[in-house]
């Protein structure tokens, strides 16, 4: 039942992202440059000089990679030390109210890695672990500063393709503070109060206890006066007690200031477990349909802001039309497998016309839910409205794969550019290959140094993913955290290591990764795949944006392979598909594929 | 050393001003419009009775089982519509347990309570059928036998409201256009006309039915 209402909402979606793009990469323009005026100026420069002189940074002052490097990684890591601290010790904090205890070193840890990341994995249950102190201060602050360095990245990586025998790529410091104060807090504030008046909750109240229409009895473990639990005869079995349960516990707390910026800043780490598939996060289809557009607004803005610094508009949108086509052949193959819904279940009894309803909302339906699925892996966002664990097999494998290309079909918030940039520059390569000449990449000639950097972030990054992925498959404490059973408990094993190196953050969420008994492997792998995701790909990323800027400009001639126009893109398609599926492919096929036609004949774990 | 040491201070610095401008002028701010503009969406959008009791949230759903009233779809938040425990099964589409659910038995193979027993597809088809008068034929809707991502999913389907809806009635003693009635007024649209699919919220619509006929 693809309804023509789908279509409708696809067309509007589709129109208001070319919509933005422009606009939106023309103020990036001015964003990114120090010097240039914006219409916040009156507002927002007093605050940005403030902060420089108490921060005692020279925001004329250009930085070399290597210095921008070292910048961004001091940077990173006091940010990380930070979160890690206040998580551990929580409970001596402040605004605190339902007394939440102080984090486990590797949980505090993981989590600390996820959201300098910008990965944004969450081990812990949201409502019922992070203090509000934790929420507003050590998760937020990363939501702002991991985008912006994202950014901020992405920014040095364009100057040093556009500029040429140049030593700088541009200040750190200045791109941080430009990118967050004149892009993401304003648009943040907006958005979260557009959000609030859909319903996003916005308070400081500790939980609401609501008197619920009709008691109900669950058996609980019963405990002895000193809280274990009191044992059957046979010492094994839990003895149960019956425990009428006549209130709800409601969550409140700050979470409309919270899912703005995750959104926005593809980080995508919920206020609560259920993420935005929670009524308090996203609330109405109105609230869903602007939460998947700002996920996708910058990365789709800042291609329109690559073709803008390297005066060549029209690789700019060949990047972008790169992007869009993967994303929408994505978008169909999840959609219909969704759409088509579970064969097992139909024989069951369940309708058939519904499509696949597991783990979904009732107002999102069956095309949100798959859209949503789709720009959030695309994006390395890794919010979700809908379980991804719970989709058919090949509508769950879209997801998976949209991470496995390196979260490049529009990707994070810089992160996408700069990681799609690596696959322009060997995309050049095999082209350059294929003719016979030197390639080039706008002018400027790659060269082995280059394309040894490019590789180096591949490799490092298919690498992370398998290796853990294969150790956790034949290991105890890697089985023992899985919520399935056969080709889907694998397909967990590989998502949970495919989105943590993609820095997405999204997960087949039946994976438990801080198990009750404290075994830290999950925590501390999944921590280890997201510092290599973020930082063996921004390091490489930055040397090769010094590496180019020092290049001189050589004009076009005759067989200059031209990086605009349709044969670019379907080249730069070519690339970034056999290079994601070629890597994973048997991983794909172990997982989400066999399970596929164990489903059609089937077959049940 | 020099350079080390001024991006030391300057990641120090910046991570303090950030964590003041970002995580309390910024979430304040939010909170000072939301309050001025939509108070009760921002608090948690509260049904309160007269006395003040608040009975839940329009937009989180609560348990429900008696004929009595219209049912939400089941839920794996906690042990239940656990608004603090949101969250979906995480089951996969060729997972037994869900499918066929899980029962405990005894010696002589009766069914037993334990914490571990869930219902599956096939149990709940089973018992949505039987207690709305369904054929052992009849296709379920989706959403009825599903569990949703939160597990607080306010909403169930008009097409699943609508199959309730005679037993709602008789239960109630109620006509069923009256009761039909009620369920328009509680269903949810697509916003702005097409976005989304339309809803029945279950808590705005059995709180509706109560003001008529009270329980």
């Amino acid at each position: 039942m693809h309804s023509p209402n789908s279509w409708l909402q696809l067309a509007l979606f589709v129109a208001a992202l070319v919509a933005v793009t422009k606009p939106l990469g023309l103020y990036l323009v001015r964003v990114l440059d120090a010097t240039a005026r914006t219409w916040l100026d009156p507002v927002v420069r007093p605050v940005e000089r403030l902060t420089y002189r108490l921060c005692g940074i020279d925001p004329l002052l250009e930085q070399g990679w290597a210095s921008y490097t070292m910048s961004m990684l001091t940077f990173s890591l006091v940010g990380m030390l930070l979160t890690y601290f206040v998580l551990r010790f929580q409970d001596h904090l402040p605004l605190n109210p339902q007394g939440l205890p102080g984090l486990a070193p590797h949980l505090a840890f993981n989590t600390a890695a996820s959201f300098t990341t910008n990965t944004n994995w969450q081990s812990y249950a949201g409502e019922s672990t992070m203090s509000y102190f934790s929420q507003m201060v050590a998760l937020t602050i990363h939501n702002f500063t991991s985008a912006a360095v994202g950014i901020a990245i992405a920014a040095a990586l364009v100057r040093g393709v556009a500029r040429q025998s140049a030593r700088t790529i541009g200040n750190f410091w200045t791109d941080t503070v430009r990118v967050t104060y004149y892009l993401l807090v304003p648009f943040c504030l907006v958005f979260a109060v557009v959000l609030v008046s859909q319903g996003v909750i916005q308070n400081f109240k500790p939980y609401t206890v609501a008197k619920t229409y009709e008691p109900y009895t669950i058996q609980v473990p019963k405990t002895d006066s000193a809280g274990k639990p009191v044992m059957a005869a046979d010492g094994k079995t839990p003895v149960l007690v019956d425990q009428s349960v006549d209130t709800q516990t409601i969550v409140q707390g700050p979470v409309a200031s919270q899912v703005a910026i995750k959104m926005l800043g593809t980080n995508g780490g919920g206020y609560t477990n259920a993420n935005a598939a929670h009524p308090f996060e996203n609330p109405t289809p109105l609230s869903n349909f602007l939460q998947v557009l700002s996920i996708f607004a910058i990365p789709s803005a800042l291609t329109y802001y690559l073709g803008r610094m390297v005066m060549n508009q029209r690789h700019g949108w060949a990047v972008w039309g790169a992007m869009f086509a993967m994303f929408a052949v994505g978008l169909g193959v999840c959609w219909r497998a969704e759409q088509r819904g579970n064969p097992i279940h139909q024989s069951l009894g369940i309708s058939a016309a519904d499509g696949n309803m597991e783990g979904k909302e009732v107002r999102f339906g069956i095309f949100n839910s798959a859209l949503f699925a789709t720009v959030t892996t695309d994006a390395s966002c890794g919010a979700v409205n809908a379980m991804h664990d719970s989709f058919t097999p090949i509508g769950g494998l879209v997801p998976l794969f949209n991470m496995q290309t390196g979260e490049v079909i529009f990707g994070g918030v810089g992160a996408g550019l700069y990681g799609m940039l690596i696959f322009v520059v060997l995309a050049v390569f095999i082209a350059g290959l294929m003719v016979g000449r030197t390639p080039e990449y706008l002018g400027k000639k790659i060269e082995a140094y280059d394309v040894k950097l490019v590789m180096l972030v591949l490799m490092a990054l298919a690498a992370t993913v398998l290796v853990f992925t294969a150790w956790a498959s034949i290991s105890a404490w890697g089985q023992a955290g899985l919520n399935n059973a056969g080709p889907h408990g694998f397909s967990e094993i590989l998502y949970a290591y495919s989105s943590a190196v993609a820095n997405n953050g999204s997960a087949f969420a039946g994976l438990t990764a801080a198990p009750a008994d404290g075994n830290p492997h999950w925590d501390v792998t999944l921590a280890f795949a997201m510092l290599v995701g973020r930082f063996l790909m921004i390091v490489p990323i930055l040397a090769l944006a010094g590496n180019l800027a020092g290049k001189k400009l050589i004009p076009a001639s005759a067989g200059t392979f031209r990086t605009e126009g349709p044969t670019f893109v379907v080249l730069l398609i070519g690339t970034v598909v056999l290079v994601g599926a070629l890597t994973f492919l048997p991983a794909l096929a172990m997982g989400p594929v066999v399970e596929h036609y164990l489903m059609t004949s089937g077959t049940l774990f | 050393m020099k350079p080390l040491l001024d991006n030391l201070r300057a990641s120090v610095l910046l991570t303090l001003v950030f964590a003041v401008l970002l995580c309390g002028v910024y979430p304040a701010a939010v909170w000072a419009a939301g309050r001025a503009l939509f108070p009760w969406r921002s608090d948690g959008s509260l049904l309160v009775d007269k006395d003040g009791t608040v009975r839940g949230s329009a937009l989180l759903a609560q348990n429900f089982s008696s004929d009595r009233d219209f049912q939400p779809r089941p839920s794996a938040a906690g042990s239940g519509y656990d608004a603090t425990a949101s969250g979906g099964t995480n089951l996969g589409p060729t997972s037994d347990k869900l499918a066929n659910g899980v029962h405990a038995k005894d010696a002589a193979g009766k069914d037993v309570s334990d914490p571990n027993n869930f219902d599956g597809v096939k149990d709940l088809v089973r018992a949505y059928r039987t207690q709305n008068g369904l054929g052992a034929s009849d296709p379920v809707p989706a959403d009825a036998v599903t569990r949703s991502g939160s597990g607080l999913d306010p909403h169930i389907s008009i097409q699943n409201a609508l199959l309730q809806a005679p037993r709602v009635a008789r239960a109630r003693s109620v006509p069923l256009e009256t009761v039909r009635a009620k369920i328009a007024a509680a269903t949810d649209g697509r916003s702005l006309g097409f976005l989304g699919e339309p809803g029945v919220n279950v808590l705005l619509l059995n709180r509706a039915l109560d003001k008529i006929a009270s329980r």
